[in-house]
């Protein structure tokens, strides 16, 4: 069996004296797109964070197509090939859409996705393109966000609540570009409260609860009361 | 079951209380038992003291950094120059009126700086101090920029003989630390005082609990402005001669009083009585060194504040969890059950 | 029109606090640092330019292509090694720290070139004049003028139209989201602060050209860009042009009527902006 592409072992992270992730062991394989769920609170954006650097980690808790990366600063991180879609989007205010785009692509990483291949994926960012990102809808901020991801060419593309606050309407559109993104074999995380359509994109889920995972499974094999029992604990 | 005992003071701060009380009057009786210099130099301690410890009460607990305290000490002299020049007043009662004076131009000049935030209300306060001594340097009758000496019959008139106005200077000095400090003490155990640290805490959060804010650091403000213009008065009496540059020197009345505050530990009462110690201490082993001393002096304040932002005194009472000024609440369980103890 | 050319020489002077606003509006802009020894780093260079000039026995606007690059890498490693450390939440450390090198600064001035006034010596250039509709212009402050409109302009264009700039922008607008994209933002705050000391000593070369200058002029040079920054609105660095204008004409009017008030002239204008503006003129962000 091939070494999986990001190993998480026994990763525990503190908000200061606040301990939000305890102990949790997890893996994305290359190539795989897998889901990860959980209430409010359950550690899922701690754990964004911690992969990607903003949180600190030991070492060894991390390990990235073999490196050990807990310890790296974010920008090291990224330059590595992780990218992350932050929850709320999350754009530079003072940049516009073009300048939000090409920031993304700060690492200068090399691979398919260029301005021009993000415009070809969201058309109604290269209309926008000059206007300041503060201007743009919900669902154009999150277009920007997700370009802005792709922009560095990750191998390890993070996605967290990229439906929140959004319009039915715009989610599907976001989600349906959802395989040409991970198409030329990126792996992906999406990290949903919506579990119906995290599953429907996915292969393989996480549910987290508390700081510690409750369920892994495979998306199509995992029952709906075994979700429920995960997600709220309840038996 | 266990109960719990709330309670401020400590073993610790009933003994430095009565330490404290001993010193005070064995500090009292030192113009019976100390020579002249002596008496100058610890006269100065007083004064350093005093305004070290307003401007911990300005931006270790309202969150006001300035470096313009200059302002009011030079204001209050020139008052006190003032009035006792002009206005035929004994020092003694030109004292309280430089104190009162400072508070009323603090007034506007409190609503005018406080739209800056931060470290640019820090620079605005410069500005004033700066406007302060380009004004005075413009009165002719106190000398305009070259300055003025206190008339002899005003020194001689303050007490009979030179040995008695040497300790009545003395004793001004030193009481004017221990009613600032004692004024600061019972201003922060105050209702007042608490909702002062709530907002060096948190100030959103102070203010969604419904405390005044601005009126709180405009008090702590003008407060503060008069207790420095009466110690910047007791300063030019015992100097006897005034001069803007002197009266308002960045260096000699806010630059060492900062440093003062950041050695000894900022946030805190104790801090700045050790801070002075520690100023005079180097001073007076290392002023032969000159220029060279004062970089000492900003390198060991970088050094602090990177290192050890809490002082000398913060790392002591981290340390041994001790506190002299009972200010905080302890808890205490009072029963066998150790369980609630923190 | 000895009013007329008190004005036109206030605003040509206002170039000159333009430039010792530019470097503070910089990095308050990109880090929210404000640099109490910003005034003692300008007579740093003036007196970088004196030893360069006697030294190397060239002119001082020679000295600057040494000067520049010298006080660029001071800022990067001050930045690095000192600053970075002292950013957070906490006002205080920032102010004091920044503060205490003041004081060092000064002391090491004072060390080495004794409390002396100095000046740069910059031949015929001091005194040529232009005849300008009956005014006589001096060619240093226009030259100087002229300089401090190139420098914005490039500041501008820099932050606005470079990837640098955008890097700027970036980690000004959020520091976490900037790493993500691979910015180092102890890096990107030890470039700012490079640039911010570059423009400093040009503004202490041209100070030093100017006027005398001793190692205690530090603090005026600090409350001068301070005012034309506050004056202009921060963030906006055109504004601070215009806050070094104002700043300037108030001076020299002040003078104009009495030698003693023209400081004074120049801290009430600012006084009055502040009461009637809090803001400044052309305000961009709040601090």
């Amino acid at each position: 069996m091939p070494e999986p592409m990001l190993q998480i072992t026994g990763l525990n992270s503190y908000y200061g004296d606040f301990q939000a992730l305890y102990n949790l062991n997890m893996h994305v394989d290359a190539g795989e797109v897998l889901a990860i769920i959980g209430a409010n609170g359950a550690g899922k954006t701690t754990l964004m964070r911690s992969i990607t650097g903003l949180l600190p980690n030991g070492p060894g808790e991390v390990t990235y197509k073999g490196d050990a990366i807990g310890a790296l600063r974010a920008d090291q991180i990224a330059f590595k090939g992780i990218a992350l879609v932050p929850e709320g989007r999350q754009l530079f205010p003072s940049l516009s859409v073009e300048e939000n785009l090409l920031i993304g692509g700060q690492t200068g990483r090399a691979g398919p996705w260029s301005l021009d291949k993000v415009f070809e994926l969201f058309p109604i960012l290269k209309e926008r393109r000059s206007a300041p990102s503060t201007a743009l809808s919900g669902g154009q901020q999150q277009m920007v966000a997700i370009g802005r991801a792709l922009m560095s060419n990750p191998d390890l593309l993070l996605m967290d609540e990229i439906s929140l606050g959004l319009a039915p309407v715009i989610i599907k559109t976001i989600y349906d570009a959802l395989p040409e993104i991970v198409g030329d074999g990126m792996s992906a995380v999406i990290v949903e409260q919506d579990i119906s359509k995290a599953l429907s994109v996915t292969s393989r889920l996480y549910c987290l609860q508390e700081g510690r995972v409750t369920l892994e499974g495979q998306s199509k094999a995992v029952s709906r009361d075994d979700i429920s029992r995960a997600y709220f604990g309840v038996e | 079951m266990s109960s719990y005992r709330v309670f401020r003071a400590s073993k610790a701060s009933y003994i430095a209380a009565a330490f404290g009380l001993i010193a005070l009057i064995f500090l009292a009786a030192a113009p019976w038992w100390a020579g002249r210099a002596d008496m100058r130099l610890l006269s100065e301690i007083f004064l350093y003291l005093a305004l070290a410890s307003l401007w911990n009460l300005m931006a270790g607990y309202a969150g006001l950094v300035s470096v313009g305290q200059q302002a009011y000490v030079g204001f209050g002299g020139y008052m006190l120059f003032a009035m006792t020049m002009f206005g035929g007043l004994s020092p003694l009662v030109a004292i309280p009126f430089a104190g009162l004076l400072g508070a009323l131009i603090s007034i506007p000049v409190a609503m005018l700086i406080f739209r800056l935030r931060g470290a640019y209300f820090a620079i605005g306060t410069w500005v004033i101090a700066e406007v302060f001594r380009l004004s005075f340097a413009q009165v002719s009758a106190l000398g305009g920029g070259s300055g003025s000496s206190l008339p002899a019959k005003i020194v001689t008139s303050m007490a009979d003989g030179r040995e008695a106005r040497e300790a009545l200077s003395y004793w001004l000095a030193l009481g004017i630390a221990v009613v600032v400090i004692a004024a600061i003490y019972r201003f922060l155990r105050s209702r007042n005082g608490l909702a002062l640290t709530a907002i060096r805490d948190n100030e959103l959060a102070a203010g969604s609990l419904g405390i005044d804010i601005w009126w709180m650091k405009f008090v702590v403000y003008v407060v503060s402005a008069a207790l420095t213009a009466m110690v910047g008065a007791l300063i030019f009496l015992q100097k006897i001669r005034i001069s803007p540059d002197a009266a308002f020197s960045v260096n000699d009345w806010t630059a060492f009083v900062i440093f003062i505050v950041v050695i000894g530990g900022i946030g805190t009462i104790e801090g700045p009585i050790i801070g002075t110690l520690v100023f005079f201490l180097l001073r007076e082993t290392l002023a032969d060194l000159g220029t060279i001393y004062l970089i000492i002096l900003g390198l060991v304040a970088i050094v602090v504040m990177l290192k050890a932002p809490q002082g000398i005194w913060g790392v002591l009472r981290s340390k041994f969890d001790l506190q002299l000024f009972p200010l905080t609440y302890r808890v205490q369980t009072t029963s066998s059950n150790k369980g609630g103890e923190q | 029109m000895d009013w007329l050319n008190a004005i036109v020489q206030g605003m040509l002077l206002g170039g000159l606090y333009a430039l010792f606003a530019a470097g503070l509006s910089l990095i308050f802009g990109v880090m929210r640092l404000v640099n109490i020894a910003h005034g003692d780093f300008i007579v740093l260079a003036a007196f970088l330019g004196l030893a360069t000039t006697t030294a190397l026995g060239v002119h001082p606007f020679v000295a600057a292509l040494f000067v520049i690059p010298a006080m660029a890498v001071i800022g990067y490693a001050l930045q690095r090694g000192v600053l970075n450390q002292t950013l957070g939440d906490d006002l205080l450390p920032p102010l004091l720290v920044t503060f205490g090198l003041s004081v060092i600064i000064q002391n090491a001035l004072l060390e080495v070139y004794s409390a002396d006034p100095q000046k740069l010596n910059a031949g015929p250039l001091e005194v040529t004049s232009i005849p300008v509709g009956g005014l006589s212009v001096g060619l240093l402050p226009l030259l100087t003028f002229g300089v401090a409109v190139m420098v914005i302009g490039g500041l501008q264009w820099m932050f606005y139209h470079t990837a640098l700039g955008r890097a700027f922008r970036a980690v000004s607008d959020n520091q976490d989201i900037a790493q993500l994209m691979g910015l180092n933002r102890r890096h990107i705050f030890g470039l700012a602060m490079a640039l911010a000391l570059a423009v400093t000593a040009l503004a202490g070369i041209l100070l030093g050209v100017r006027t005398s200058f001793d190692p205690a002029s530090g603090g005026a040079r600090l409350i001068f860009g301070f005012e034309a920054v506050i004056i202009g609105g921060l963030g906006n660095l055109w504004g601070t042009l215009a806050g070094g204008i104002i700043l300037g004409v108030a001076q020299n009017i002040g003078a104009q009527i009495n030698p003693g008030w023209q400081l004074l002239a120049g801290h009430i204008a600012f006084l009055v902006i502040l009461a009637v503006r809090p803001t400044g003129l052309f305000p961009r962000m709040s601090g």
